[in-house]
């Protein structure tokens, strides 16, 4: 096999705050460190990022001493929480910012999808605007002329081409431009989660041209998404970033094991959001007594165990569980019919689910807690706190003509009450 | 381990690449990249527009209809034995081009963030694109100053066209070199502090006054005989007046001056590139 990507070293600082203005002070004051031939005073302090801390430097490290090389064929997911450096990773594997120090190295030409339709121009038709994003990407012309029809039946948008994309719905305009993208004729393809937009048929289209790219093509893929689904069904390889640096690489599976892991692991702080962070903490939550990836037959029942310390006494209070599939809500289910008074101390909290209402699929376990205040209900009274990825299952496709209601979606529902009745004419 | 043949690399990215390097052999792969970009600002100008690139032509001719009432009916400032709307568009198409490169050029970083942002190309091509974007408009004017040349002549005004014309390629790429090399110089310092674009944008058009666009130069000459040499060596006066002298027959012209505006250009040009080249590898994370 032959390296197609070589990182070294690979640091990239930030300054935070506002640095527009004010701050020539600081500039110089940098720049006569640098020609005495010093080193920049402002880089010396830096720390390692971590949004959930606040710092005492204005200097962040979103990369911190990167190290690792792809393969000629490989397709890498690049996943970690918001903040670990993904992005900042892509930007500079394609170029777009410089690292602070440390080299990337790379073989053949890098094809970036960092966001879809760069470049695009409202004012110009379909054709023009395929002509100058593929420009945009590096396509010469002919390149384009060649791949052109190719490009306008995978965007389904044939009808329209020669309207301004102004004229577009959404959907059509993203459509259009990954295909572009995604007939780049590049050794590498660099995508961040650009997958987000489009309906589910167009994400699974562009999967699957991703993967046809990666494992038909022997073409290198990189690939930055929450969407652990689409990392499973891309990738070979996965790299877990954590604040800036790798905290593992292997395969896909392990890294997502890892990921989930790394949050549910104290240590890494389970991030919560909203206004009841500090006075619920979640301790494990665990799917048929394990935290990760547990196996579900569609005639188990999903047990989900969920144990948290109370800090304060609540007047209200009940825990919820949401189940996410693929980034989309599948459901949410309370711990108790009605909001009850909690005291402070430890408690856990079980939840039963039926898996057979569930499709076959990874799903996402989140969970969170509200503290309403009865006497005074509205939205804003209302106390809070969600985590998100905290754990996930698998619902696997052992389908029997008992559990399986030929339903397509997300979930199934047994056919209850359906009837047919003749009537005779039209009304 | 890796046969050394292996380790030759397309791509090196580090933290700093040589200020010299432009990196002209992915800016002539990305040539087609530069004539859509040029084409995009041509049709995105005048689609849904009734005129069209008729507006090429009503800008100047508002311009000299104007100066012509100011500067030659109120003010009298004397164009020599030129008629005023034909001198004045003269310099006023020149100074267009130039004032054009130098503002788009100086914001190119701001204005295109978005794209620059999210793929990547050499970035020269965006500046190159203003130039000659903005060289489309200066031909469409300069058909115009043609017509208004030959619509005097025959009227018999003294209008000679002589083989100083023959330096007139030779003049438009200094005045677009010098458009392109100050805006490059100061695109570098507006991506971080903005205060410049303010500054640009009343500067350029007092610039004007400082350059033989409404008055020749041996009027300022004569009226100033101390400090009309700061009109005198301004390469864009240089550049006015030849062109003046290879078109009109009228202004003021010698070679001398002709190589220290070439040579000023190549100076500016080259900084412009250098510290272009600097604020391009990292102004994304301060734009």
């Amino acid at each position: 096999m032959t390296k197609v990507i070589k990182v070294e070293n690979l640091s990239k600082a930030y300054q935070l705050g506002d640095f527009g203005t004010g701050t020539i002070s600081r500039d110089l004051e940098r720049y006569w460190a640098r020609i005495r031939g010093k080193e920049d005073p402002f880089l010396k302090i830096g720390e390692l990022n971590d949004r959930t801390k606040k710092g005492t430097s204005d200097i962040v490290w979103s990369l911190r001493d990167l190290d690792f090389e792809v393969e000629r064929g490989d397709a890498v997911g690049i996943i970690g929480r918001n903040g670990a450096g993904k992005s900042t990773l892509l930007k500079i594997l394609s170029r777009v910012t410089s690292p602070t120090a440390g080299t990337v190295k790379i073989k053949g030409r890098v094809a970036s999808l960092l966001e879809v339709g760069t470049g695009f121009h409202p004012e110009l038709t379909g054709r023009e605007n395929i002509y100058l994003n593929g420009a945009i990407l590096g396509m010469r012309k002919a390149e384009i002329k060649r791949k052109f029809d190719e490009i306008v039946d995978f965007a389904g948008v044939d009808r329209y081409i020669d309207t301004p994309v102004k004229r577009y719905s959404s959907g059509m305009y993203v459509r259009l431009a990954f295909a572009v993208a995604a007939n780049l004729e590049a050794e590498i393809l660099v995508v961040d989660e650009v997958l987000a937009v489009g309906d589910a048929e167009f994400q699974k289209k562009c999967l699957g041209k991703m993967g046809d790219v990666s494992k038909g093509e022997g073409k290198t893929v990189l690939f930055v998404s929450h969407n652990m689904g689409s990392v499973r069904q891309l990738c070979d390889k996965g790299i877990l970033l954590t604040n800036g640096q790798i905290t593992f690489t292997g395969n896909t599976e392990a890294a997502i094991k890892n990921y989930m892991n790394s949050s549910l692991d104290p240590k890494s702080g389970i991030v919560a959001i909203g206004t009841l962070t500090n006075t619920v903490k979640i301790k494990s939550v665990t799917v048929n007594g394990t935290p990760l990836d547990v196996a579900i037959t569609p005639k188990d029942e999903i047990n989900v165990c969920i144990k948290y310390q109370c800090l304060k006494y609540l007047p209200g209070f009940r825990i919820s569980l949401t189940l996410f599939k693929d980034g989309v809500r599948v459901l949410t289910v309370q711990d108790l019919e009605e909001s009850i008074a909690i005291e402070p101390g430890f408690y856990r909290s079980d939840i039963k689910l039926q898996s057979y209402f569930l499709r076959p699929g990874t799903y996402s376990v989140a969970v969170g807690g509200h503290n309403t205040n009865h006497t005074n209900f509205s939205l804003g009274n209302t106390e809070w706190f969600f985590v998100t990825e905290i754990s996930s299952f698998e619902v696997l496709e052992e389908w029997s003509s008992v559990y399986d209601f030929n339903n397509l979606g997300i979930i199934n529902l047994p056919n209850t009450g359906g009837k047919r009745t003749a009537i005779g004419s039209e009304d | 381990m890796d046969k050394p043949e292996e380790e030759v690399w397309d791509i090196e990215i580090s933290p700093r690449n040589n200020l010299l390097d432009l990196k002209l052999k992915d800016v002539w792969h990305y040539r087609d990249l530069l004539v859509l970009l040029v084409r995009r600002d041509f049709v995105a100008f005048y689609k849904q527009t009734v005129l069209g690139p008729l507006w090429f032509f009503l800008q100047p001719l508002a311009t000299i209809v104007l100066f012509n009432f100011v500067f030659a009916n109120i003010a009298k400032i004397s164009t020599g034995s030129i008629p005023p709307p034909v001198f004045y568009l003269a310099g006023t198409i020149i100074w267009n081009y130039f004032s054009d490169c130098l503002t788009k050029t100086s914001t190119v970083f701001k204005d295109n963030s978005a794209m620059l942002g999210k793929v990547y190309f050499p970035r020269l091509i965006m500046p190159l694109s203003i130039v000659l974007s903005n060289l489309i408009r200066f031909s469409v004017q300069f058909i115009l100053f043609l017509l208004l040349m030959i619509i005097y002549s025959i009227q018999g005004y003294p209008i000679h066209p002589n083989f100083y014309l023959l330096l007139f390629p030779v003049l438009i790429v200094l005045i677009a070199a010098l458009g392109l090399g100050l805006g490059m110089m100061i695109s570098a310092v507006t991506t971080k502090y903005r205060d410049l674009t303010f500054v640009v944008s009343f500067a350029v058009p007092l610039l004007m006054y400082t350059t033989t666009v409404i008055y020749p130069l041996s009027v300022a000459q004569a009226k100033y005989p101390k400090y009309s040499w700061l009109i005198k060596y301004n390469p864009i006066t240089v550049v006015i007046e030849t062109f003046r002298k290879g078109f009109l027959g009228e202004g003021s012209f010698n070679w001398a001056l002709l190589g220290f505006a070439a040579v000023a250009t190549i100076i500016i040009v080259i900084i412009g590139t250098i510290i272009f080249n600097r604020v391009e590898k990292n102004f994304v994370d301060t734009v």
